[in-house]
């Protein structure tokens, strides 16, 4: 069962990756993701909306797929909302397990999928005022390369 | 029903939530934005363009052919961009 969090508040990555390995001998991997909010084009902050509720189910959903797909020993996903300026972590996702390649790549399919299929929604604050970050093209065929035949 | 507004669709709307009666004839997604379009001017210019716009009926994305009924919560929203 993964750790999902929503909220507002920073996350403390080494703390998490040691909750996630503590008093355990049988993980051999763990991977980590961090987002983080870039200063593109004179971005002065970001603010993420999101759907309170869905959004957990939806993380909650995805983390049982990755759990699916791959043998993991541990999959933590903290996801931050509210405004973030540039340098600050907005995603965290960790994957554990016995080898290296269901870490990399459930990591990955969980970034893919979360882009993709988690209510939130970016709007860039920059100087000359602000507009909503339009979902990319890119994203989703990120996220269908991991869609089975 | 609860209807919620996420993102622009909220700016547009003027609102981020709101409670209405199913009328009758009204039994899709579809049909609701329909219904929905013709309530304000804002509404109206938030279902302008529909191909922007995506949906969820309690919490579950959902297309335009979905059912909704008085008891759910439909959510309207612009694609999503987290991560």
């Amino acid at each position: 069962m993964a750790r999902v969090v929503v909220q507002e508040g920073p996350f403390d990555a080494a703390a998490e990756t040691a909750a996630l390995t503590q008093g355990r001998t049988d993980i051999g991997a763990v991977a980590s993701f961090i987002g983080i909010c870039r200063a593109d084009d004179g971005l002065s902050a970001m603010v993420l909306e999101h759907y309170p509720g869905m959004t957990e189910r939806a993380l909650e959903r995805i983390a049982a797929e990755a759990e699916a797909r791959w043998p993991l020993t541990g999959c933590t996903v903290i996801h931050r909302h509210g405004r973030l300026e540039p340098g600050a972590p907005i995603v965290l996702v960790l994957t554990a397990s016995a080898h290296r390649q269901a870490a990399f790549e459930s990591c990955a399919f969980l970034m893919d999928w979360l882009k993709t299929k988690a209510p939130f929604w970016k709007r860039e604050e920059a100087a000359d005022g602000a507009r909503w970050v339009e979902a990319k093209a890119e994203d989703d065929a990120a996220a269908a390369r991991w869609s089975r035949g | 029903m609860r209807v919620l507004y996420f993102a622009w669709v909220r700016e547009k709307v003027g609102r981020a939530e709101e409670e209405l009666s199913l009328p009758s004839g009204v039994g899709t997604i579809s049909q609701l934005v329909d219904h929905l379009a013709g309530l304000t001017p804002g509404h109206a210019a938030a279902f302008a363009n529909r191909a922007t716009i995506r949906a969820a009926v309690n919490q579950d994305f959902a297309t335009p052919d979905a059912a909704v009924t008085d008891r759910d919560e439909v959510a309207f929203f612009p694609p999503v961009t987290g991560g």
